[in-house]
C-alpha cells in the first residue's frame, strides 16, 4: 500500500540535504566544542558557523542570543520557568493564551504551583486573543507574556507585532513559540520586539531533538540544565553537532523564496482537499479562518456527524496519515484543548475533526488520494 | 490453505496473552488482521498516567511483533452509561451485579462491535474462552471453550444471535497452557503476562474503598435470624451472600463455628448473619431470575425443561429444571440438589451438555417456598 504523509505539523521528513550534512558531520567530526584541541576546534566552527546562520534567519542582533536546545519543549520550558526563576523578585505574574502547545500550558501549571500566577487569554471562534485583553491583563507585576506565533491545531496566527509592541511597553519579556510558523514564515525578533522564540528542526525537515531559543542578550536567564558551561553557561551538556548542523542546514536551504512557494503551495493545496471534498457532497466545515493570513500548513476540518477515531483508524488503514488533535498515554484520543477553547466543551466539532497539515514532499496527486479515501470513508 | 488476505478481522486487543494470541494466529492464517485497544475506564491520576497505558503498550509491542497495525478506541462514556451506572444501581439495591456480563453485551459486543465494521471489519475477534457453531441455516450456538478452567461462556451468555454473527473466538479451543506455549514460541512480549483479576476497572484495587467512594457507605447492624444485634456493618453493598471475611465476630454464638452472611435486610438496612458454612439460611432449592436471553431460539425445548446451569462463574454446573413462563420473560429454576449462597444480580446461566444456552439475571432465591432474605 502506498502510504500518503499528512502530519506534517507533528514532524517532518528530512530532507536529504540535511540527512548528507549530518551523515558527514558524524563521520569527520566527533570533538567537544568545548575542548581546546583540534578536534574540539573542528566542532566549534561548526557550532559557530550555524549559530550565526540561524540567528541570521530571524534578525537576531547578536549570534549569542541563540542557544541550541533539543527542541521546542525545551525552548519554551526554558525561556518560561527560566524567565520566572530569574525575575521572581520582580514579580510573580505571566500571561498566555489557551491554546498554546502542552510544552508552554504544562510548564505554565508548573509555575502555579510553584505560587505564580497565570492569566490564559480566551481565544474566539477564529482562535485569535482580543489586543484588548491582553493588555487590561498586563499588571506592573507581569514578568513574561507567552503567546504562540501560530497555532499547530488549526493555524489560527497571532498578531505578534502587535503583541510585541503592547509588552514592549510594560515590564514583562515577549516568548512566542515559533515552533509552526518558523520554517513558513519571516520572522524578524528586533522589528517584532521579541524577547524570546522558540522554534524546533524537525518541523522544517531538520533532525529531531534538535532547536534553538533565541534569548535577547541582556535577558539573564536560569538556565535548566545546569552543568557545565555550554551556550554562554544558559544551557548545559555537550552540543549535539551533527543534529545542530542539520539543524542549520535545513534553514540555509529554505530562504525566502522557498518559504513563499511552499505557503503558495500549501494554501492551494488546502483549497484542493477541501473543493475536493465539496465536490463530492462530504459535509464540512474548517475549523478556525480560511484565507485570512493563517498558517499555510494547517487545515483543520470538521466532518459533520462523523466520529474523528473511527475516521482517523479508516484513513490510516487506506494509507493516508492525518491527526485528530493528541492521544492519551492509552493512545485514545483527547478532546482537543484548541477546539474546546475556541467552541465550547460540548460543540460536535471537538469530537468529530480531524488536521491535515502539508509538508514540502506533499503533492496534488496526494491531495486527490486524501480526498478520494474521504469520499469513501464517509460515503460508505 | 485459503487465502484470508482479503478478510479483514479486527481483534480486540486487551493487552494480556489471550487477545496477543488471537491476534498472531490470525496473522498466522493470512487475514488483514487491525489491533484495537479498548479504554473504557479513566483513572488518569495527576501526573497523566492511567493503569491502560501499561496494558496499551503492551498492545504496541504485541501488534509490532505480529507486524499488524493497532489503533485505540475510548469507550468510557459507554461504559459509564450502560455498565458502570447498572452497576451502581444493583448494589444500591443491595444485588451483587456482574459488571463484565454487561460490559460483554453493551460495549465489548456493540460499541467494539460498531466501530469494527465502522472501519470495515469482516469478522471481529476475541480473546475469549467461548466457541462458536453454526448450523446450517445459519443459527450460531455458543460453546463452553475447550479448557474447563477458563470457559467464559458466563459472561458471553447475554448475547443476542447479531452480536455473535461476526464473531471470532480463535483460542476458545485451546487450553491455556496451550496458549501460553503458542506465545511463548512466537516471543510475543505477553507470553509471561500474569491474568488479570477481578472486574477490569477496578484492577488490583481495594473493591469496597473503590465502591466507597461512588456510593456512600450507610452503617448499620449485624443480626441474627433471630434479630439478635452480633456487631455493626459498614453499608451493606460492601457483603456478599455467603460471605466469611470482614465480619470481625467472634465465636460467641451457638458454636465455635465462624460467621457467614446469610441476607442483606435492604429495608432495615441490616446485614444478616449466621455461623457455620453450610448454615441452612445458606441454602436454596430454586431461584427466579429475568432479563432472559436464548443465544439461539430454544423452542425445540418447550417451556419447562431439564439442563444444567451455573450461577457463578467457575462454578461446576448443578442438575436443575426450568420453567420459563409463557411470554419467556421470566424463570423459575429449580435444582436437584440445594445450592449454597444464590447471589442476586448474578447470572444464571444455562447449559445443554457444551452449548450454553442463555441465561437470565437471577432476582430471589428460595428454600422450599420461602424467600431467602437475600435482599
Amino acid at each position: 500500500m502506498k502510504h500518503i504523509y499528512l502530519d506534517n505539523a507533528g514532524t517532518t521528513p528530512m530532507s536529504a540535504a540535511v540527512i548528507d550534512k549530518m551523515t558527514e558531520t558524524m563521520k569527520d567530526v566527533f570533538g567537544n566544542a568545548s575542548a581546546t584541541n583540534y578536534y574540539g576546534r573542528q566542532a566549534r566552527a561548526i557550532l559557530d558557523a550555524s549559530r550565526h546562520l540561524i540567528a541570521q534567519s530571524i534578525n537576531a542582533k547578536n549570534d549569542n542570543e541563540i542557544i541550541f536546545t533539543t527542541g521546542g519543549t525545551e525552548s519554551d520550558n526554558t525561556a518560561i520557568v527560566g524567565t520566572a526563576i530569574a525575575r521572581q523578585e520582580e514579580g510573580h505574574h505571566l500571561i498566555t493564551t489557551s491554546i498554546e502547545h502542552e510544552a508552554v500550558l504544562k510548564p505554565m501549571r508548573f509555575l502555579e504551583k510553584q505560587g505564580f500566577e497565570v492569566t490564559y487569554l480566551p481565544v474566539d471562534q477564529n482562535g485569535e486573543i482580543s489586543l484588548d485583553d491582553l493588555r487590561q491583563a498586563i499588571r506592573p507585576d507581569t514578568i513574561l507574556v507567552s503567546i504562540m506565533t501560530g497555532n499547530n491545531e488549526v493555524g489560527a496566527k497571532m498578531p505578534i507585532h502587535e503583541i510585541g509592541q503592547i509588552v514592549a511597553e510594560s515590564n514583562a519579556w515577549f516568548h512566542t513559540d515559533a515552533v509552526q510558523a518558523y520554517g513558513l514564515l519571516e520572522i524578524d525578533v528586533q522589528a517584532d520586539q521579541i524577547d524570546l522564540l522558540s522554534t524546533s528542526a524537525h518541523k522544517l525537515n531538520g533532525p529531531k531533538m534538535s532547536g534553538f531559543l533565541y534569548n535577547r542578550t541582556d535577558h539573564n536567564l536560569e538556565p535548566l540544565l545546569k552543568g557545565g558551561d555550554q551556550e554562554l553557561k544558559r544551557r548545559a551538556g555537550t552540543e549535539n553537532i551533527p543534529a545542530i548542523a542539520g539543524f542549520a542546514k535545513a534553514v540555509e536551504t529554505n530562504p525566502a523564496e522557498v518559504k513563499a512557494q511552499h505557503r503558495e503551495l500549501y494554501m492551494s493545496f488546502k483549497h484542493q482537499l477541501l473543493d475536493g471534498l465539496r465536490q463530492n457532497q462530504i459535509d464540512v466545515e474548517v475549523n478556525g479562518k480560511l484565507d485570512q493570513g493563517e498558517l499555510p500548513h494547517v487545515l483543520n476540518l470538521w466532518f459533520k456527524g462523523k466520529k474523528s477515531d473511527a475516521l482517523l483508524t479508516n484513513l490510516d488503514l487506506k494509507g493516508i496519515s492525518a491527526s485528530a488533535g493528541s492521544a492519551c498515554t492509552a493512545g485514545s484520543l483527547e478532546p482537543s484543548h484548541v477546539l474546546t477553547a475556541m467552541y465550547g466543551e460540548n460543540d460536535p466539532r471537538i469530537s468529530e475533526s480531524l488536521r491535515f497539515s502539508f509538508g514540502a514532499y506533499n503533492t496534488a496527486a496526494d491531495i486527490d488520494a486524501a480526498v478520494a479515501a474521504l469520499t469513501a470513508i464517509i460515503n460508505k | 490453505m485459503a487465502d484470508n488476505s482479503q478478510t479483514r478481522v479486527v481483534v480486540g486487543m486487551s493487552g494480556g496473552v489471550d487477545s496477543s494470541v488471537c491476534a498472531y494466529l490470525l496473522k498466522q492464517q493470512g487475514y488483514d488482521v487491525v489491533g484495537v485497544f479498548m479504554k473504557n475506564w479513566d483513572d488518569t491520576n495527576d501526573s497523566g498516567v492511567c493503569t491502560a497505558t501499561e496494558d496499551y503498550q503492551d498492545v504496541a509491542k504485541v501488534a509490532s511483533e505480529i507486524g499488524i497495525p493497532y489503533y485505540s478506541v475510548n469507550f468510557e462514556k459507554e461504559y459509564w452509561d450502560r455498565v458502570f451506572t447498572y452497576f451502581l444501581d444493583e448494589y444500591k439495591n443491595g444485588r451483587t451485579p456482574n459488571p463484565d456480563v454487561m460490559c460483554n453485551k453493551e460495549v465489548k459486543f456493540k460499541a467494539f462491535l460498531d466501530y469494527a465494521l465502522e472501519i470495515d471489519a469482516d469478522y471481529v475477534a476475541m480473546g475469549h474462552y467461548a466457541q462458536i457453531a453454526k448450523d446450517e441455516d445459519g443459527t450460531i450456538h455458543l460453546l463452553r471453550g475447550a479448557d474447563d478452567n477458563k470457559d467464559q461462556t458466563y459472561f458471553l451468555s447475554q448475547l443476542s444471535q447479531a452480536q455473535l454473527e461476526k464473531v471470532m473466538f480463535p483460542i476458545g479451543g485451546m487450553q491455556k497452557s496451550e496458549v501460553r506455549r503458542i506465545a511463548a514460541e512466537a516471543g510475543l512480549a505477553t507470553a509471561k503476562k500474569k491474568d488479570s483479576t477481578g472486574v477490569c476497572f477496578i484492577g488490583e484495587r481495594n473493591f469496597s474503598k473503590f465502591l466507597n467512594e461512588f456510593l456512600p457507605a450507610q452503617p448499620g447492624k449485624m443480626v441474627t435470624v433471630d434479630g439478635e444485634v452480633k456487631g455493626d456493618h459498614f453499608g451493606l453493598m460492601n457483603y456478599t451472600i455467603g460471605q466469611r471475611r470482614g465480619l470481625g465476630i467472634g465465636g460467641n454464638g451457638q458454636s465455635n463455628d465462624p460467621w457467614f452472611v446469610i441476607g442483606k435486610n435492604l429495608a432495615k438496612n441490616e446485614l444478616i448473619v449466621g455461623q457455620g458454612y453450610e448454615n441452612e439460611h445458606l441454602y436454596a432449592n430454586s431461584l427466579d431470575a429475568t432479563k432472559l436471553n436464548f443465544i439461539a431460539p430454544i423452542d425445540d425445548y418447550g417451556d419447562d425443561f431439564q439442563c444444567t446451569a451455573k450461577f457463578r462463574y467457575r462454578q461446576k454446573d448443578e442438575g436443575v429444571t426450568v420453567h420459563l413462563n409463557p411470554e419467556h420473560t421470566k424463570v423459575v429454576v429449580e435444582f436437584d440438589r440445594p445450592v449454597r449462597a444464590i447471589t442476586p444480580g448474578q447470572e444464571v446461566v444455562f447449559y445443554d451438555g457444551e452449548v450454553c444456552l442463555g441465561s437470565g439475571t437471577i432476582d430471589h432465591a428460595y428454600q422450599q417456598e420461602r424467600l431467602l432474605q437475600y435482599v
